[in-house]
């Protein structure tokens, strides 16, 4: 069970409810936006989001919004601190970038899942769609589906932990982040390798099936790691097609 | 931007709402693309007679063109458009009278079963316009444009149909539009707007007037058309969905076992009956679907 999961179960917590059927995604995050810093945590329950964009983008406080059905572009966009549960796929640029806190997808995510972010962490249940943690700069992403092409493309910091396939070059153009992948990967981008998984990279592993609520039901062993080569950080005449 | 739906139906007994579960779906996507709108529905059609789509002027008045074609010739009008229904081999000889007799009458789409729809303005208030929540079929497209490669012209809008029964509707841009348009030139395919995604409409139609079905012609197009497209394309008995390999314009599908449905995003789906437990997912780059009645 997620952490926001517990605190949804906890009946002492004070609940708020708000239909995108009647109210707009603007009177949603306006309300969302005036809780003060430091303010008690609260539940939310989103009906009706069919989709919408921009749903809980923007929070800055430690509440947790379930969202209940599929959410459209930018859901948790810019999060920090909350906790935003989508029970449904998400459109693009879920969690994009996110500072901090957790945003868990129960369905699949569609295009540049978690881009840029910073921190927190992300966790999709079904598979993300092209360029998942695109310029990722810190955050924690776990899928337990596939990824599509392109992802992790210029990926600055954090991890990307994949329990399916990964699709075309993986990693093209990566600074440093680490990528674990468990089961095939298409194609590595420019200056994308695979690497050695070390005891390290287990227990790292093993802190993010922890993170998604999955820890002990999988061995780290079976996912192999993959990183930037570290050629492509500095002009060389010998690499210039590759730039 | 651009928005595009397509419906296509399983279940005969939707058919009498196609127009109003299609308008619903381009309605929501008004705001990916305010200037200008088109559908294009699959209806009733017979045996023998052919659907001539025209357009004209606003308040035009095209009874004088059934006139023209006398007995046999029926005429339907919506809004600035008209359906004219005439036996299939007197097809050459009313597109003789319409370009000889009537100037500003522009001759859209043809076919046994599909009628064509376009014009500038709010896509919700362009299909208010053409009465498209009255009308019924087995599956049809739609498009809410915002204009990139062309002028916001009733012309420029979608869907492109170049072809008996074809049209196309597309969300991108291609790049190498020029040259395919100088291609098809030379295979004796006219291209009469600057719009690229009509080319891309003219290509497939060539490709299909060269044997290709409508999947191998989409499964062509990733050689030889370049640039950013979704394109949703439909026939007389099918209707098909393509991706370039990049995948840069959004595409989400649904299938339950009453209708598959194409929105560009989940927002255009979310009214349909059933959506909660229907099969959705995002078409992968480079693949080919398709969906035919005739199967």
């Amino acid at each position: 069970m997620t952490a926001g999961a517990a605190r949804a179960m906890n009946a002492t917590v004070e609940t708020h409810a708000f239909d995108l059927a009647k109210s707009s995604v603007r009177d949603l995050n306006a309300a969302l936006h005036a809780l003060k810093p430091g303010s008690n945590a609260s539940l939310w329950r989103v009906a009706n989001p069919r989709g919408l964009h921009a749903i809980a983008a923007g929070l800055d406080a430690p509440v947790t919004v379930e969202v209940d059905g599929p959410a459209g572009y930018y859901c948790a966009g810019m999060n920090k601190q909350a906790t935003v549960i989508v029970r449904g796929a998400a459109g693009v640029g879920v969690a994009e970038n996110m500072m901090s806190g957790f945003v868990h997808v129960e369905g699949d995510a569609s295009q540049a899942a978690g881009a840029t972010a910073h921190g927190g962490t992300l966790v999709i249940d079904g598979d993300a769609g092209a360029r998942c943690g695109i310029s990722m700069k810190g955050v924690d992403i776990v899928v337990k589906g596939s990824i599509g092409h392109m992802s992790a493309f210029m990926a600055q910091a954090g991890t990307l932990t994949v329990f399916g396939d990964a699709g075309d070059a993986l990693g093209d153009s990566i600074y440093e982040a680490r990528l674990y992948v468990r089961g095939s990967v298409k194609s590595l981008g420019a200056d994308c390798v695979e690497k050695e998984l070390r005891d390290e990279h287990r227990k790292e592993l093993f802190e993010r099936f922890r993170l998604a609520g999955i820890d002990g039901q999988i061995d780290p062993s079976e996912f192999r790691r993959y990183g930037s080569a570290r050629n492509l950080y500095h002009f060389h005449v010998d690499n210039a097609s590759a730039y | 931007m651009c928005g595009i739906v397509g419906l296509f139906l399983k279940d005969p007994s939707l058919e009498p709402k196609l127009g109003e579960m299609l308008g619903q779906m381009l309605g929501v996507m008004c705001d990916r693309g305010p200037d200008s709108a088109g559908f294009a529905v699959y209806g009733g059609g017979a045996p023998g007679k052919i659907k001539l789509t025209l357009r004209a002027p606003a308040g035009y008045d095209f009874a004088p063109v059934g006139a023209a074609l006398g007995d046999g010739a029926e005429l339907e009008t919506r809004a600035t458009h008209a359906v004219l229904t005439i036996a299939d081999s007197r097809e050459a000889e009313a597109r003789d009278t319409i370009a000889k007799q009537f100037k500003d009458v522009t001759v859209v789409g043809a076919g046994q079963r599909m009628e064509l729809y376009k014009e500038v303005g709010l896509p919700s208030d362009v299909a208010t316009s053409f009465k498209l929540s009255g009308m019924s079929g087995t599956h049809g497209i739609g498009h809410t444009r915002m204009a990139t490669e062309s002028a916001v012209t009733t012309n420029g809008a979608h869907p492109f149909s170049t072809g008996a029964d074809q049209c196309l509707v597309h969300n991108g841009s291609l790049s190498n539009h020029r040259s395919v348009r100088r291609d098809l030139e030379r295979a004796g395919f006219s291209v009469n707007t600057d719009n690229d995604s009509e080319v891309a409409a003219g290509y497939l139609s060539w490709r299909m007037k060269e044997g290709r079905s409508l999947g191998e012609a989409l499964e062509d197009s990733l050689d030889d058309l370049d640039g950013f497209y979704t394109f949703v394309v439909g026939t007389e008995t099918g209707f098909g969905v393509i991706r370039d390999p990049i995948a840069c314009k959004p595409a989400v599908m649904a299938e339950t076992d009453q209708y598959v449905a194409f929105g560009s995003e989940y927002r255009a789906l979310a009214g349909l009956p059933g959506i909660e437990t229907a099969k959705v997912w995002e078409p992968e780059p480079a693949k080919v679907y398709f969906w035919d009645r005739a199967a």
